[in-house]
Parts: structure tokens; sequence; C-alpha cells
């Protein structure tokens, strides 16, 4: 009872915050949109009990990805957008048939999707959550994405300083 | 009466308790603070209302409330009012994971009703399985109040004030989250309450002398997390007005001060429980469960005291560092020697193992 009236809060919270970043006009509503939208997203995560995925998803992407946004946000000091939507005729045709093609992906998803009453039950507990990312069936992946970031953040820092 | 319903009454009890002491913590906190550097400074500092200035805290709090509360004209008014209030609830839920001294139990006294007599009742709001991750989420979401403020108040002074912040704790939230790691692989857990039970015993056990290089890393990080001088750029007063609180005023500006008060707070307890043995005497034969608990509540209470009076001593002893020196010391300084000794602690759990 408790668990589907915070799921629904958070879901319905998570739905119009999202309508709102990609309605507003104004930039840094939509940044804080979408990290209204992260958090309902950690919310649902502790309700369908994985505290851990929830604090994950708290620092990784609203703690830290969204600060960088808003730090580009205020020193471009980046304006309103207007009202004009730009492009020509073909683009627009082009965005909408890029658009309904995307809608049709995401129907199919939901289409295919094993509805279950609630959520299973299994633990997510810190150490299982770790037990499954250090077996030796995501080691290896987990792993070569800790080198792909290191060579992006390597890269990042060799192209903003270019002498070092 | 249902055993749910019990809980429920427990917790709800413990929530206010904990509320309401941080309030009357916090605000003899703005009081005893400015007591202590006026004392170092060789004045005497708030002392007129009430006995020793003990009713200071009220009159200011009183004088706040009937302030003009102000909007500046170019402000995002939204995000202007919202900023104090995420500042403050983000500081307010981060308390929710802090151990207060072990646990309280209820004598078998005959007036009070059966299910209550000689219950335990854990001083901890929630004993979550990710424990101090939990508290690391929060502080890097605690960091959006000081953007918005900063944004928001459409000043120069504020946004940089803002930027610096945010930047700043940003860094050394890294570094204090790394201090954290040797503390987790000793104890085998992200908990609280098992970290406080791994240091039982001599104080020796203390974690604050195995991990030494971790708890230095922890004090400097956690300074600078709670924008304490001389971590406290975001405000630098002489270059930036008050950084980004200038435009705030009243009520306001009351809650951020708040805010920045809790989240000190918060560390202290935090480096009590995870450094100094928490509810842990340090003395085998006062264990914390002594006299109902109160020995271990006591004990807690004492090394926040502690921790409490480090920063105010730092603020009235030390300058503030130079916003380049600042990163230097973060990135170049803290964070690969808090790594290294991460390796190091590694290791000695490796072989020991």
């Amino acid at each position: 009872m408790i668990e589907s009236v915070l799921f629904y809060t958070f879901a319905a919270l998570a739905l119009v915050s999202a309508v709102v970043v990609i309605a507003q006009k104004s930039p840094f509503y939509s940044a804080f949109g979408l990290i209204v939208v992260l958090c309902s997203l950690s919310g649902i995560f502790a309700v369908l009990g994985s505290p851990f995925i929830a604090v994950i998803q708290l620092v990784v992407y609203a703690g830290a990805i969204m600060v960088l946004f808003l730090f580009v946000l205020m020193l471009l000091n980046v304006q309103r957008e207007t009202d004009d939507v730009g492009g020509s005729a073909p683009l627009r045709l082009a965005a909408a048939a890029l658009a309904s093609a995307f809608a049709a992906q995401v129907a199919a998803v939901i289409a295919r999707a094993r509805i279950v009453s609630g959520p299973e039950q299994y633990e997510a507990s810190t150490r299982k959550v770790a037990e499954l990312l250090f077996s030796p069936a995501f080691l290896y992946v987990f792993e070569a994405t800790s080198i792909l970031i290191l060579a992006a953040l390597v890269g990042a820092i060799v192209l903003a300083k270019r002498d070092l | 009466m249902s055993p749910l319903i019990q809980d429920l009454i427990e917790k709800a009890v413990v929530v206010l308790v904990v509320f309401g002491g941080l309030l009357g913590v916090f605000s003899l906190c703005t009081l005893i603070e400015r007591r202590v550097l006026a004392f170092m400074q060789f004045r005497l500092g708030p002392n007129r209302t009430g006995p020793q200035g003990l009713f200071q805290p009220v009159a200011d709090g009183i004088k706040l409330f009937f302030k003009e509360e102000f909007i500046p004209a170019g402000a995002n008014k939204l995000l202007f009012v919202l900023a104090p209030a995420v500042a403050v609830v983000t500081a307010f839920m981060s308390t929710a994971i802090v151990s207060y001294g072990g646990a309280l139990t209820v004598p078998a006294l005959s007036f009070l009703p059966e299910w209550l007599q000689g219950r335990v009742i854990e001083l901890q709001i929630a004993d979550l399985d990710v424990g101090i991750l939990y508290l690391f989420a929060l502080s890097s979401l605690g960091v959006y109040g000081v953007v918005m403020a900063g944004w928001a108040s459409n000043n120069k002074y504020a946004l940089v004030g803002g930027l610096r912040s945010s930047a700043q704790m940003f860094s050394y939230e890294l570094a204090l989250g790394l201090s954290w790691v040797p503390v987790i692989l000793v104890t085998n857990s992200f908990r609280l309450p098992e970290i406080v039970a791994g240091q039982a015993g001599w104080f020796w056990n203390w974690n604050c002398f195995a991990l030494f290089p971790a708890f230095l890393v922890y004090v400097v990080a956690g300074t600078a997390e709670a924008n304490r001088t001389p971590f406290d750029l975001p405000e630098a007063e002489t270059e930036l007005v008050a950084g980004f609180h200038t435009e705030y005023s009243s009520m306001k500006f009351a809650l951020l001060q708040m805010a920045e008060y809790v989240n000190m707070i918060t560390i202290s307890a935090l480096g009590a429980n995870m450094f100094l043995g928490g509810a842990n005497t340090g003395l085998p034969f006062l264990p914390p469960t002594a006299a109902f608990g109160l020995v271990g509540f006591l004990a807690f209470a004492a090394k926040v005291a502690g921790f409490l009076f480090f920063f105010f001593w730092l603020r009235g002893t030390l300058p503030r560092f130079r916003y380049d020196q600042l990163m230097h010391f973060g990135w170049k300084v803290l964070v690969p020697v808090a790594a290294c000794f991460i390796l190091v602690v590694a290791g000695v759990v490796a072989a020991l193992a």
C-alpha cells in the first residue's frame, strides 16, 4: 500500500518534470527539471528495494553530471530560447519522421515488456550488487568501461590544455 | 498495540527529537562560535542577553524574522526562493543516517506502557544498507542550493561565489569520499552501527589511530565541504561581498546559515562515528550501553563537541586559502594521499584475509 503510493508519486513527479525538461524555454529550468527526474527515478529504485542503485543514481547523475551541465549553462550564460523553431520545411519533415520512428521503437519495447503485478522479490543489497559486478560474467566489461572512461578523461585534459 | 504502530511511534519520536536537537545545537553553535572567537581575540562577545548571552540566538531569530524580505528586481524569483529550501532540506535529510551514540534502553518503570519497558531505542533515524553512500548522495545534492542561490540572485559576486562553491564542494567531496574507503575496507560494511561496533574496546582501537592519514584527509575535506575557514571561499567577503548569499536577507539568509551549520554538525557527527569510535568510551570497562545507554550518548556528544570546537578554533586561527591554492591542494595533495592510502589499506586487508 505505502509502496504503491510512493511509486505512483515518484512516477508522476518524474513524468511531469520530464515534460518540463523539453517544454521549458529557459535552459536552466530544463536542467533543474532533469535533476528532479533523476531524483524521482532514484526514489523509484529505492521503493523497488534497490538502495544501492538509488544512491548511485543520485551521486553520479543528479550529483555529478548535472552539476557539470549547470556549470556550462552558468559560464556561457545561455539565454532563453526564442519562439522561432527554425529549419526549412524538409528539415522539419525529417525531424517529424525521426520522432515518429523513435515513438514506434518505444511503443515496440513497451508492447514486448513483460508486465508483472509487482516488483519481483530478490535481494539487492550492496553486497549482492558488488558480487554480481565483480563476477566473471561482468568483471571484464566493468574494467573495460573504467579504462574507456579514463581514456576519455585523459583525452579531455589533452584537448583542453594542449601543452602539458 | 501492534508492533508496527509501536515502531512508527518510536521512529516518529526519534525523528522529532533529532530534528529539535539539531535546531537547538545549531542555535547554540551560533552563540558559542561567537563567544569562542571573541575569547581568542581578547574580546567578550555577545554576553548581554540572558546568562552568558544564552538567549542571544533567540534575539537573533526574532531580529531575522522581522527584517525586510528583499528579492532583487532582476532575480529569478522561483529559484531565488527555492534555493534556501533546497539547502536546508538536503542538510537535514543527510542527518538521518548519522548514528547519535548507540542505543538507549527505556528503564522498566511501572507507569510506562508495557511495550515501552526495557525497549531498546536506536539513536538513528534510518539504518540503511548503503549507509554512508546515502550521505555522499545528499552532500552532492546539497551543492544545488548554493548553485541556485548564486545564479538566481542575478548578481556577479553571487554568481562567482556560487561557481566557486560548487567547484570546491565538488573537488573536496571526492577526497571526502576517498577518506571513507579505508574505514569501509577495515569494517567490511557501509553501515554506521557496524563501523562503530568495530571500534569497541580500548581507545587505540579507534580508526583515527590505525587509519590516521584517512582521518587527516577527512578532517580537511570535511572542513572544505562545510565551507568553513580556511575553505570559506564561497563567502570570501573581502573579494565577493558575501558570495552566494549576498542578495539574501531575513529568514532566507537564516535558512542558508542554518544549512551550513547543520552540514558542519553532520560532518562532526560522522567523523565522531567513523574515526573516533562513536558511542564507544574507549575504556572496555565502561561500555556504551551502561546507565541505559546514556554513557554512549555522552561519549558521542563529547566527541561531536570536540569536532565543533576544532572548527571554531580553525576559524579563529587560519587565514583563507587563495582559490588556485585551494584547487591545487584538493586535487594534487588530498586526492592522491587518500587514493594511495586506500591502496595500502586494501593491500594490508587482503594480506591478512
